[in-house]
């Protein structure tokens, strides 16, 4: 960036972990923690809202209310307190996706913490995907697993949810058992591709294809640029 | 606050955009002839512009064109050159198979190895699943409609890669294609279907067939967090936070396991293995020739670095994809993907008089070349504040040829991207440029994923061969997972017929280094670099 357009663009105090410093207004948290000087290791990842590495906790100033955000996804403002959650020790149940079914009993064993939810919103409210978190946990409650698939799909597994939970449920961690239960059992199986599948390992499809591998570029070229085009 | 969405400025262009929409609904733009595509590539495809590279100097590929940026992490000295190391004690891991990567290659790699019967280790250098695979949007490509084959997928991806692909692997590729989404179907991924368990199914830029399956825009996402659940439910043995920074070579010069660096307590640790697969990734934070780059954090070919030093060679180690529609406005977004997903459902690209200028289903390099020429040579590019030129792209005509309510459907996490920073794509339309997007080639591979050096394998972003000199998209996602799984099977097979290694040695690392000596290179540079630093920007 050069000086002059420096020059332009208004600077903000941001207090990281407790220690302020002095970066330009437009920065996302995680930018402006560069800026000042951080090499990051823990607490960043995709750098584009889909891994949720970077889950972080905040607060402005004078503000008794804690927020949180994905620091990639977030922009820093002026008096942000700020600190980033390196690593959240949550549960996962151990399963055998063939041993399982989709029923609440096989649910319950896996995730009994899901039963406890008190209904008191502080996982839906704290997503930074604004997902309806507490919603899919009652269609897990009710082994309702294609609506809770669909409802939490967008779950990035941040880990925000179960920071906050009373009860100590592992939203994330149920909703992809859910997630998975769903597509292995309720979802139907494509009914060609098994058939694709096994054309393949019998070898139907090698002729076709070992032609085009033993052909020279000349007539791949020509092939391929009168190649039939689906609509 | 400030409002950080567009400004009156670009309100004012956006206008011409919206005038021109209902004219372009349903009106195909002409693709380029082939004598075109070819045209605007030698001119405007960075991969053509001569001052970005050159030749290395050292190692089993002297003197092949690298981009310079590459080339500088190649020329560099061991991270271990002044450290001690005693590699006669035992080790302190001990393993059958070591994975290096935590990706969709690397779990996959995993999987299979640990099917096979292996002890497998897999070793990361940041969380367990951060990796491109995370954020690949769009899909994955598999002829398993009865319209369409493998032979008609090769086709496609010899096509889009300039015909200079390896054809084993490429054949490998597609044969593969429709046995890996099948067991991705058995794993409970969740495809987008039909009511019937149909396989719902697009187009992608190259595709002669619809056959892009895709989970929403998460693809990559989903596939992600379900193989990383089921590697742990197999229980096996993840290391986060420990990137490998050399291999270790036998008596024999055979792969032999890794040395590994624990980020937090910064200790080096020996992992002594009888076979090691290298799933490492990608590059685009090395920032070619100063791109900007929708990779994740850690793409910093380190695997590319540590797998040359032992003497695996390269493939097209100059070809780099840059993805035709990444973010340009707001600043945050930036290099940020725009999902090819996002054209694929009909947005066109659009120049400053808000008219089309390419056929908005290009392969990636000729629709960024395309792009580039618009605003560079053509000028016709939407100027923004930050001082750098875009065109449009055309989002809200998605709604008007798909029906309201598409954009939320299909592109949730795009449209949530853009609204946290004020844009609403499903009324304004997006601004876009190239971003630095894929490393097409890599170290070189056979249809097993082995390299040249005995025991040593890759899969993945940092293999090369598969895709030619240009990747299609949704050949990526399929790519990591087939060469990941054969590498996992093969590295597991072999590991049960070669005895435990014997005399670990870095003597390639030291010979390395008398040759960066001679050579007058590496400049004191020390790699692979393993993190991006970026203070101020």
């Amino acid at each position: 960036m050069s000086e002059a357009k420096q020059d332009t663009i208004k600077m903000v105090d941001i207090y990281i972990m407790g220690k302020k410093y002095n970066v330009p207004e437009t920065l996302t948290i995680m930018d402006a923690m560069e800026y000042a000087g951080y090499q990051l290791k823990r607490g960043v990842g995709c750098r584009a809202g889909f891994c949720g590495a970077c889950a972080t906790v905040y607060r402005q100033a004078g503000d008794f209310e804690l927020k949180v955000g994905l620091a990639c996804q977030t922009k820093g403002e002026e008096g942000m307190y700020l600190a980033q959650i390196p690593f959240f020790p949550a549960r996962k149940a151990i399963y055998d996706l063939e041993e399982i079914k989709p029923s609440v009993a096989h649910f319950a064993r896996m995730y009994p913490e899901v039963f406890r939810c008190l209904g008191c919103n502080s996982c839906t409210k704290v997503c930074p995907q604004d997902i309806d978190v507490m919603q899919y946990v009652a269609y897990l409650q009710r082994g309702d697993f294609a609506r809770a698939a669909d409802l939490s799909f967008d779950c990035l597994m941040c880990g925000l949810c179960v920071s906050r939970c009373p009860v100590n449920i592992v939203h994330y961690n149920s909703a992809l058992a859910g997630r998975r239960l769903y597509s292995r059992y309720l979802a139907p199986p494509d009914s060609f591709l098994a058939e694709r599948a096994r054309a393949i390992k019998e070898g139907e499809m090698d002729a076709e294809i070992d032609e085009l591998v033993n052909a020279d570029k000349e007539k791949l070229q020509e092939l391929y640029n009168n190649r039939e085009i689906e609509k | 606050m400030i409002s950080l969405s567009y400004t009156p400025q670009l309100r004012e262009l956006m206008k011409k955009v919206e005038e021109t929409r209902a004219s372009r609904v349903g009106v195909d733009y002409p693709r380029m002839s082939p004598e075109e595509r070819r045209d605007v590539l030698q001119k405007f495809h960075p991969d053509y512009i001569e001052d970005g590279f050159r030749d290395i100097k050292v190692g089993v590929d002297k003197g092949v064109r690298m981009p310079t940026e590459m080339a500088d992490v190649f020329e560099s000295y061991s991270r271990l050159k002044d450290v001690d190391l005693d590699l006669k004690a035992d080790p302190d891991y001990d393993v059958d198979v070591l994975i290096i990567g935590g990706g969709g290659a690397g779990a996959s790699a995993a999987l299979m190895a640990n099917e096979a019967g292996a002890e497998v280790m897999l070793t990361t250098k940041l969380r367990f699943g951060d990796a491109n695979t995370m954020m690949a949007q769009g899909g994955i490509q598999a002829a398993d409609k009865e319209n369409d084959s493998p032979a008609t997928h090769f086709l496609d991806v010899l096509g889009g890669g300039r015909l200079e692909n390896v054809p084993e692997l490429a054949r490998a590729l597609v044969m593969d294609a429709p046995l890996v989404i099948k067991w991705l179907e058995d794993l409970g991924t969740m495809f987008d279907k039909s009511e019937a368990g149909t396989m719902i199914t697009s187009h992608g830029g190259g595709t002669s067939r619809k056959r892009m399956h895709a989970a929403r825009d998460y693809t990559g996402a989903e596939i992600m967090r379900t193989l990383r659940d089921e590697v742990y439910n197999k229980g096996i043995n993840v290391v986060e936070f420990s990137p490998a920074v050399e291999i270790l070579l036998d008596a024999q010069g055979r792969a032999g396991g890794a040395i590994l660096f624990n980020l937090e307590t910064e200790q080096y640790l020996t992992a002594r293995a009888k076979t090691v697969i290298i799933a490492t990734g990608g590059s685009g934070r090395l920032h070619y020739r100063g791109f900007p780059t929708s990779n994740h954090h850690g793409a910093t070919a380190d695997g590319l670095v540590m797998g040359y030093r032992a003497g695996a060679g390269t493939i097209y180690a100059d070809s780099i994809q840059y993805h035709p529609t990444g973010g340009a406005f707001p600043p945050q977004l930036l290099g940020l993907l725009v999902t090819e997903k996002t054209r694929g459902l009909g947005a066109q690209p659009l120049n400053i008089n808000g008219e089309q200028f390419v056929y908005h289903l290009e392969t990636r390099d000729v629709e960024s070349s395309a792009i580039i020429r618009e605003c560079e040579e053509r000028g016709l590019g939407v100027p923004l504040p930050t001082g750098i030129t875009a065109v449009w792209l055309d989002s809200p005509l998605i709604e008007q040829i798909h029906g309201e309510g598409t954009v939320e459907r299909q592109l949730p996490a795009m449209l949530r991207q853009f609204q946290r920073f004020d844009v609403d794509i499903r009324k304004e339309p997006m601004l876009i440029y190239p971003t630095l997007h894929y490393q097409n080639g890599g170290l070189l591979i056979d249809d097993r994923a082995e390299t040249g050096v005995e025991n040593l394998y890759v899969a993945g972003e940092a293999a090369g061969g598969i895709h030619g000199t240009n990747r299609l998209m949704g050949n990526s996602l399929l790519d990591i997972l087939v060469f990941g799984r054969r590498a996992g099977a093969n590295a597991a097979a072999k590991s049960k017929e070669v005895p435990v290694p014997e005399g670990l040695n870095l003597e390639h690392v030291n010979n390395y280094h008398r040759e960066l000596e001679q050579a007058d290179a590496g400049d004191g540079r020390v790699g692979p670099v393993l993190l991006p630093r970026y203070t101020h920007r």
